[in-house]
């Protein structure tokens, strides 16, 4: 026993500084990407051709764009490009509410914003406690080990009052990961079914958002979107898979823990490109 | 063997010189091949003319590290071997479902993973176009008698856990048998695979079991290396085997913590929880991903560390490893843990034999195979490390096997990482030759990965057939829970953590 509490003692505090402190990554982390269309050699079309899931569009055009939701951050774009036009920063900071905001668009430079909170009525029944159900519907265990980590002594969600609980019954959400399998739907719908509303649906990872490296598979959906009739994903992260304080940091965006939704990088301590 | 063509791990045959074997003389041929202690590495399909389909078997000869090719052509039907070799019932269950040929006699014939058929044939399995939801339609064995019941646990799982279903016959709280029905994570990998190479490829790879990208992603680039003859540089060479090294650190050292958890011994569990995260960083300290993505190309690497780089994470993962061998050492030392692992989830040495189980389940169960030893491919070939097994079989060996493997690995990726050799890091894989057949095999974390590609007249993939170790080991999970008590399937599971969406493909 004492052995076990010296050990202990000598593990001191796990627990990492962020939201309070700053959120640490490896020099080598990619986050979001910076695009500048000015760089792009004429009919250049490279970073296009090389990119796993057709996630860039636009390329030497102002709307240049780069779907963060189609993007797995293997950085081949910025290999085959030329010019160096596009950059991943190291900028955790990639979830949204809305599919369409994901994308990053060379025009919108910095008047887009990051997630926002949810309104009031449902900030004050989740604000302080988020138990959420989890469905892997053809995740490789990328995202789910990542969302396991979230809740591990070092990220420790349940800081913020956000778990992870075995039974959709005492869920106010369902957290998505993967395609979304064929052989999948059924059980994902019947577990949004016994989730008690008012509830949300998030989409954790490019499988669930939009297909991933299996965007296309004819035994998959292509992700979350239109999987369960009628409803809308509240909230959508990005990744392949997200860092887990990428997937802290939206889910507290979205409870309104964590305070302002300025992209600008400027006096957030994250180190750019 | 006369009727197998010789190859090794990483080396391409052109796929004419495969052995065409009449059907009767094939299955004698893998009969032998077996009966004189060869395994099948793998056993696959492809579209052949007429509606037939041509088969080909990979028999791995660990002792001389030579693999032996076979093929046949079969039609709507072929006479099951697994009944003489159990080592085969996924096999031929895959075959029935990807090419809809029957294997007569098989013990087990049931879906595989609810995989459409490559080719249009009449569903092995007879479902029609409506496709079943699973596992509603699925055949569970099932016991009956006074006070047998049954337990039916998933697809969606207690935790954050990828899909699947359990299907428990049980006696009071004993379990007389465990049905493992999968296929809720099939996202047609290997289809996506054909035509390619292509961008998409090497993610697809990376993803068949997301916790395995390393190793998956190298069997893939080595496929096509060894179809285009081209070899990674020895740079490269080292830093791929550091990351699969830290891939199995990371997992194991997980697993660890897992298996205590499930215990409710909470010091260990609490402890490798951060230091499995020490693994997975330094992986992102190279390339950026913590699973290792984006690091391999098909032709070498795409990050590299300088010497100091290369120092400091040596010198980093050499303090990490001081604190998980405290954490290890707390478990394994605990009289409670040592009460619930001991003897729990027997799978004995015949059994693992029988069933063909890999990786560090079968070593755990006494039988001593390793890619690395048997098969070596990059560093392995010039740079050794001992195989750890254990005798008993059980939660506990297979807990200790995990411990001697990231004693192992941890000393290998210092040393490695302290002595890079200085070369390019990659060599550009020029376009594939035409109808060539490579065999590329891996020692993943949880044992064999085997990827076998195959080129068309034009030099693109014409198949990709994909084996992860999950493939054999699910079936030696059901087998471990057999007389054991239902609540002590999650610590069983956890021992094998066996991959689903690997499985699946």
């Amino acid at each position: 026993m004492i052995e076990i509490l010296k050990a202990r003692l000598r593990l001191g505090k796990q627990t990492v500084a962020y939201p309070e402190g700053p959120a640490r990554f490896p020099e080598r982390f990619r986050g979001r990407p910076v695009l500048d269309p000015a760089r792009c050699p004429p009919e250049c079309a490279a970073c296009l051709e090389s990119c796993p899931t057709g996630a860039i569009a636009d390329a030497g055009r102002p709307a240049m764009s780069l779907d963060l939701g189609r993007c797995l951050f293997c950085a081949e774009c910025v290999e085959a490009c030329p010019t160096g036009a596009l950059e991943f920063t190291r900028d955790y900071r990639l979830a949204m509410r809305t599919r369409e905001e994901l994308a990053v668009r060379a025009d919108r430079g910095d008047e887009a914003k990051l997630a926002r909170a949810l309104d009031e009525r449902m900030r004050s029944l989740f604000g302080r406690s988020l138990r959420l159900r989890q469905v892997s519907a053809g995740g490789c265990n990328g995202c789910e080990a990542e969302l396991n980590a979230t809740g591990n002594i070092q990220f420790d969600l349940s800081r913020f009052g956000v778990q992870f609980v075995a039974s959709p019954r005492h869920a106010d959400g369902v957290v998505v990961t993967g395609p979304v399998t064929e052989n999948m739907i059924g059980a994902l719908r019947r577990t949004w079914e016994a989730t008690p509303a008012p509830r949300l649906l998030i989409a954790v990872g490019s499988c669930a958002i939009a297909g991933g490296p299996f965007a296309g598979s004819p035994v998959a959906n292509d992700g979350l979107a239109g999987a369960i009739p009628g409803v809308e994903v509240d909230l959508w992260i990005p990744g392949c898979p997200p860092h887990p304080i990428t997937i802290a940091d939206g889910l507290l965006r979205l409870l309104g823990r964590v305070a302002g939704d300025e992209l600008r990088l400027a006096g957030t301590g994250i180190v750019g490109a | 063997m006369a009727d197998l063509l010789d190859t090794w791990n990483g080396e391409a045959v052109a796929a004419r010189d495969v052995p065409l074997l009449p059907l009767g003389r094939f299955q004698d041929a893998l009969c032998a091949a077996l009966g004189a202690g060869g395994r099948v590495s793998a056993l696959f399909g492809r579209p052949h003319q007429d509606n037939r389909v041509l088969v080909t078997a990979v028999v791995a000869e660990d002792r001389e590290s030579r693999l032996g090719l076979l093929s046949t052509v079969v039609g709507a039907r072929w006479p099951s071997l697994s009944a003489e070799f159990p080592a085969l019932q996924a096999f031929e269950r895959e075959l029935a479902e990807q090419f809809g040929v029957i294997p007569d006699g098989h013990p087990w014939l049931k879906p595989l993973r609810f995989e459409h058929a490559h080719v249009p044939v009449r569903d092995a399995f007879g479902r029609g176009t409506s496709w079943p939801e699973i596992p509603g339609d699925y055949p569970f064995f099932r016991v009956e008698g006074e006070e047998i019941h049954e337990v039916a646990v998933g697809p969606v799982h207690a935790g954050i856990i990828e899909p699947g279903h359990f299907r428990f016959q049980c006696h009071g709280e004993q379990v007389l048998h465990l049905e493992v029905a999968l296929g809720y994570q099939h996202r047609g990998a290997e289809q996506l695979l054909e035509g390619g190479p292509s961008p998409r490829g090497l993610r697809v790879a990376e993803t068949i079991a997301g916790d395995t990208s390393i190793g998956h992603g190298l069997a893939y680039c080595r496929a096509l290396e060894a179809l285009a003859g081209v070899e990674a540089p020895p740079r490269a060479s080292f830093l791929r085997g550091v990351a699969l090294e830290l891939e199995r650190l990371a997992n194991h050292v997980g697993d660890l913590g897992a298996m205590a958890g499930d215990v409710g011994f909470q010091p260990t569990a609490a402890a490798c929880g951060a230091l499995r995260a020490e693994y997975l960083n330094a992986t992102a300290e190279i390339c950026g991903n913590r699973f290792g993505r984006a690091l391999l190309t098909p032709g070498g690497v795409r990050f590299d560390l300088s010497a100091d780089e290369a120092g400091r994470l040596a010198d980093k993962l050499g303090t990490a490893f001081e604190r998980v061998r405290e954490a290890a050492q707390l478990f394994f030392r605990s009289p409670s843990t040592r009460n619930r692992t001991d003897g729990t989830g027997v799978v004995s040495r015949e059994l693992a034999l029988q069933l063909g189980l890999v990786g560090l389940a079968a070593r755990a169960s006494g039988l001593s195979r390793d890619v690395r030893r048997d098969h070596p491919f990059g560093l392995f070939r010039f740079s050794h490390l001992p195989v750890a097994t254990a005798e008993t079989g059980d939660v506990f060996a297979r807990a200790w096997v995990r411990w001697l493997e990231i004693e192992r690995s941890a000393a290998f990726v210092a040393d490695h990482l302290r002595t890079l050799p200085e070369s390019p890091l990659r060599a550009r894989l020029p376009s594939l030759p035409p109808d060539r057949l490579a065999v590329s095999m891996v020692e993943g974390w949880r044992g064999e990965i085997v990827h076998v590609a195959v080129t068309d007249g034009d030099g693109r993939l014409a198949r990709h057939k994909v084996k992860d170790p999950s493939f054999h080991n699910w079936m030696g999970l059901a087998q471990a829970l057999r007389g054991e008590q239902v609540s002590d399937f999650p610590l069983c599971n956890k021992s094998f953590n066996l991959s689903y969406a690997g499985h699946d493909l």
